[in-house]
């Protein structure tokens, strides 16, 4: 599996570090409730098909990335600084 | 049918035209008691032991493909009872116990072979954390003795004992470990329950989960609707697909796990052993083949087979612990779906709808599990109450914070286990 990095470009999984689905960039805010909190650190979508995660390229440029990944396939299909995410 | 070493003598002396099929093949009814989703390990142990211990034989076990076709047929086939904390240290300790009478419960071998575990370890905080196991171990009344270098040595010289980053200092050695050839075990549970009455019924995909005002009514399936009034979950791998057919959203990222097997050698690895310093665990199988594995590709997946820097990880651990077995060829590689949880710890509970049951985030632990999962399982669908060994895995305890099972100490997060 080779991630393209929007910085350093297409580069060995082994450089990346993953962190785990893109919602861990979608932190809440410190006062929300328990049950928001619970969705953020343990329930996941954890979809069979086309998901978005979050890596960091440990190995080079140490950005966070967003790629977007078919889980079904390994298929990358695309990354984007995660500053830059949707 | 009943099995028999008679029985096998008799057969081979005319010609084995006498062996019929382990179980029917029924067309599924309109209405069960009890559904079943899944026909691996732990849904076919959980229908049998409902049948078994309360008597409930109007149960389906539904199986989008074939009996044993998923995860109990793609892992390491490793039975141990070797866990720390409280809550999985008592679960597994019954499980080796179901473990050790399970052939002649089912009237089936399934070539349960208590050969022993061998942890080693490699410095001296690794030699206190496994004394520390052993203790753990032997207060829940299993077994666990501490080797020195020359009792590891013993019982498997072919180590790299002076390798010289991670020289051997001893081994964590668990003697009712071993393993078990892990179709039969689905195969032996199968025949159990159609014998008691479990209709099996295979290419069946659930699409959907029917639920109103809160409560179960049953599911729609490739092959047909059935009505049902309780309903199991026991799809480690693809839990969160199936458990969002209910609404719900669980604890869970699936991971794939590679497994490797090489060409049949002569017997020559006849314990079960696992390095200290790298991923990597070994045993050889009844037919010749040393079986080993390593850890999870650690990314989200469904591919049921992994990418070349774990196959490169292991290979390396393999080489590094003993090196010997560079002159075996591998033969086959494959990868299984795990469903991971924050702690690593796995879950037995009702869920917020009225008569359905999960049973999932099995980890990378699931087939140890099979005969204590199917029992704990159907005494919960049974009996609304669980079972005493399994109080631990409980789907809130990531909610609450209370009750995480953190085996390996490193956080209940995602990722980390």
């Amino acid at each position: 599996m080779r991630i393209h990095c929007p910085i350093c470009g297409e580069r060995d999984r082994r450089e990346f570090y993953y962190k785990g689905a893109a919602a861990a960039a979608e932190r809440p805010d410190p006062q929300a409730d328990a049950a928001t909190w619970n969705d953020f650190v343990h329930l996941r979508d954890n979809p069979a098909g086309v998901t978005r995660d979050l890596w960091y390229h440990e190995a080079g440029c140490a950005a966070w990335i967003v790629v977007t990944r078919n889980t079904a396939t390994h298929e990358v299909l695309g990354a984007v600084l995660a500053e830059d995410r949707a | 049918m009943r099995f028999s070493g008679w029985r096998v003598l008799k057969e081979g002396l005319t010609g084995n035209r006498g062996w019929t099929p382990h179980w029917r093949d029924p067309a599924p009814k309109d209405e069960y008691d009890i559904v079943i989703i899944g026909g691996g390990g732990h849904g076919l142990a959980t229908a049998y032991y409902l049948a078994r211990e309360h008597g409930l034989s109007n149960v389906a076990v539904l199986e989008k493909g074939y009996l044993g076709g998923g995860n109990v047929g793609r892992n390491t086939t490793i039975v141990r009872a070797n866990y720390f904390l409280e809550g999985n240290s008592q679960f597994y300790s019954y499980s080796m116990k179901l473990w050790e009478g399970l052939e002649r419960e089912l009237n089936y071998n399934v070539m349960h072979s208590q050969r022993g575990v061998i942890n080693v370890f490699h410095s001296d905080g690794q030699r206190d954390a496994f004394v520390r196991r052993g203790n753990m171990m032997r207060s829940q009344g299993d077994d666990a003795v501490l080797l020195d270098r020359m009792g590891v040595e013993r019982m498997v010289p072919y180590l790299d004992f002076d390798n010289t980053r991670f020289p051997v200092y001893g081994g964590l050695y668990h003697p009712r470990g071993g393993s078990a050839r892990h179709d039969a075990v689905a195969w032996g549970y199968a025949r159990g329950a159609d014998s008691r009455g479990v209709d099996l019924i295979q290419n069946c995909e659930v699409t959907g989960i029917d639920i109103e005002n809160g409560v179960v009514r049953g599911v729609q399936t490739t092959r047909g609707a059935i009505r049902a009034k309780k309903i199991g979950l026991a799809v480690a791998g693809r839990s969160s697909l199936v458990a969002a057919m209910a609404g719900m959203r669980l604890p869970v990222e699936s991971h794939v796990l590679q497994a490797f097997v090489t060409e049949g050698l002569k017997p020559c690895i006849n314990h079960v052993i696992s390095y200290g310093m790298g991923h990597f665990y070994i045993s050889q199988s009844d037919k010749g083949g040393l079986v080993f594995g390593g850890d999870l590709d650690m990314y989200a997946s469904y591919a049921q087979r992994g990418n070349l820097p774990m196959v490169e990880h292991v290979m390396e651990a393999g080489m590094t612990l003993m090196p010997m077995i560079g002159k075996a060829k591998v033969l086959r590689s494959w990868g299984g779906i795990m469903d991971m949880t924050p702690d690593g710890s796995p879950i037995i509970d009702k869920t917020g709808i009225d008569g359905l049951y999960l049973d999932c985030g099995w980890c990378y632990g699931g087939f140890k599990a099979v005969p204590a999962s199917g029992f704990s399982f159907a005494h919960l669908i049974a009996t609304d109450r669980p079972f005493d060994a399994a109080t631990g895995f409980r789907l809130d305890r990531f909610r609450d914070g209370y009750g995480l099972m953190d085996e390996e100490g490193t956080g209940a997060q995602h990722n980390l286990h």
